[in-house]
């Protein structure tokens, strides 16, 4: 019995350092990608690197770019996607929302190069040019289905007790759902919205298709714009060691921009539950 | 012990005549008539009529899974809320059915309050915002004078002296016992004429569910109560009028006194007495 025992105990310790050493693992490559640009990136960062257009060696226009990229597609992407959440979460239950539901997952893990490329067909060939906008709506595409997906799960957690509970006071299922479930839904869906602004500030592919990048600040929504991605991707593909290093610079800006906006999302959604 | 097949065996309980009534009682706050409620395919209530005068408690006692909170459910139209939920019948509300086509259902619930099995305060709001929260959701005027009414409804559910520094504390932050109060302020703000309660203290402490007791028994002064429960002592104590329910029918409907002392039905006493339930 004594050794039975000590067995399991052996057992026990051993899937934990199982588990542990898999963390590990994991963490290593995270760590050793986070650790390569900042050092390679930091040195890049000053006044002018950030604000300075290409010509004078700054990365000024793709990080308006990006900002204005996240912006307009947020504008879009997350009231529609909210909204299509709480339709399948709050009123999903008939044969439609299945198939919507069914075509969401399925876009969630859209290739993200064939969403561009679509961009590229329905609004590059028609307005003859790359734009902002179709950037914009190719990046939309992209955003919609990850936030309509996490808002319906977010708000499938939402015990039916407190559903009823306004219900039973006669209050109608719209203001139910904007009123006591989207509240106590709250971090779930700025989880949601955060993870799809994560994953549309460093997409590549659809904007090569689209804004196709550009050398000047702003110059309107029909007009090429440029983008962090886009200048990570073209100077590290350049032979110039100084054009490389403006490109582990762009990546480090890239990290630190969507690390903020998380950080800032968060404490504006934390300091509302507390009231 | 027998158990509860062998004792629906004996009393042959599909043959029991359920009490069909059609006549309408004129003094009656609400009045079910031949309720019959289906889930899907499974018949959960057969043909239940049941009467509840204003200014008391109506207690409906039966064994788990019976059909008593699928009835009372029925009585401010939240059992169809539930999907492949089905029920006929009629229940009155002052003299007009709530079922009727013109009728909305979320004006019926405004009228006839529920408290739940769970205490379910909302999570995001504080204690006053708990308390005006059915006025504010139903879109109350701008003018209303909720300070007013939330210490009334506080006050009413005995609550107020125990909250009133921590209006501003999560609804949450309670106790259970405490939490069941304020969801009944929380339902008498709105000032409805029939409170509904679902097994209200079954999550509770013997001493937490003797302060709801003796709440139910100060509520029906203003308003009609039915309350739920599958405690026979606590139906005893608090009711005026019981209704002992099996298998989704109704077997006997009288006054609690008559019901606890002298019980017309074999399968009745058999409960009471508790042989089986």
């Amino acid at each position: 019995m004594i050794n039975s025992y000590g067995f399991r105990k052996f057992k026990n310790r051993f899937f934990f350092i199982i588990c542990a050493m898999c963390v590990v693992i994991a963490v290593v490559p995270l760590a050793s990608i986070l650790f390569e640009v900042v050092t390679r990136g930091a040195p890049q960062l000053s006044l002018t690197f950030l604000t300075a257009t290409a010509s004078r060696g700054g990365i000024g226009p793709a990080i308006q770019g990006t900002l204005i990229l996240i912006g307009l597609t947020s504008l879009i992407g997350v009231p529609l996607g909210v909204l299509s959440g709480i339709y399948l979460s709050e009123f999903g239950n008939n044969k439609y929302a299945q198939s919507v539901r069914a075509i969401n997952n399925i876009l969630t893990q859209f290739p993200s190069i064939i969403v561009g490329i679509t961009a590229y067909g329905i609004i590059v060939i028609t307005l003859r040019s790359f734009s902002a906008i179709a950037g914009v709506v190719a990046l939309a595409f992209i955003m919609i289905p990850i936030i309509t997906r996490t808002t319906e799960e977010s708000l499938k957690l939402i015990p039916n007790s407190i559903r009823e509970a306004s219900l039973a006071l006669g209050a109608h299922k719209w203001r139910t759902t904007l009123s006591v479930v989207l509240p106590s839904a709250k971090s779930g869906l700025a989880t949601g919205v955060l993870l799809a602004v994560a994953r549309i500030a460093g997409e590549t592919a659809p904007l090569i298709l689209t804004i196709a990048g550009s050398r000047y600040f702003f110059q309107g929504l029909n007009k090429q714009m440029a983008a962090l991605p886009l200048e990570i991707w073209k100077n590290s593909l350049q032979s110039s060691p100084t054009l490389q290093a403006q490109g582990w610079g762009a990546a480090l800006v890239l990290i630190l921009v969507v690390l903020s906006i998380n950080i800032a999302v968060r404490l504006v959604s934390r300091s509302r539950m507390k009231t | 012990m027998m158990t509860t097949s062998s004792i629906a065996k004996e009393e042959n309980i599909s043959q029991l005549k359920p009490l069909q009534q059609e006549t309408i009682c004129p003094t009656a706050k609400m009045q079910a008539i031949n309720v019959d409620a289906w889930f899907g395919q499974k018949q959960i209530l057969k043909t239940v009529s049941l009467t509840v005068k204003p200014n008391t408690v109506t207690a409906i006692i039966g064994p788990s899974g019976c059909g008593k909170s699928t009835f009372l459910r029925c009585f401010n139209r939240m059992h169809e809320l539930v999907p492949n939920s089905k029920m006929t019948g009629k229940i009155l509300l002052d003299g007009k059915n709530i079922y009727d086509r013109q009728m909305d259902p979320v004006q019926i619930r405004r009228r006839v309050g529920m408290v739940f099995q769970k205490p379910n305060p909302f999570p995001t709001m504080n204690i006053y915002d708990n308390v005006a929260a059915g006025l504010r959701l139903t879109g109350a005027k701008k003018d209303t004078n909720l300070d007013d009414i939330v210490k009334r409804s506080l006050e009413q559910a005995t609550l107020w002296d125990e909250v009133k520094d921590d209006l501003k504390k999560p609804g949450t932050s309670i106790s259970g016992g405490q939490q069941q109060r304020l969801c009944i302020a929380r339902a008498i703000a709105l000032q409805p004429e029939v409170i509904l309660m679902d097994e209200p203290c079954s999550a509770l402490d013997p001493i937490a569910t003797a302060k709801i007791e003796k709440l139910v028994i100060e509520l029906k002064q203003d308003y009609a109560v039915v309350i739920v429960t599958h405690n026979m002592q606590q139906a005893s104590r608090v009711s005026d009028y019981t209704a002992f329910m099996y298998l989704g029918e109704l077997v006997e409907f009288d006054e609690t006194s008559k019901i606890f002392e002298n019980p017309k039905n074999k399968l009745t006493e058999k409960y009471i007495t508790g042989e089986f339930g």
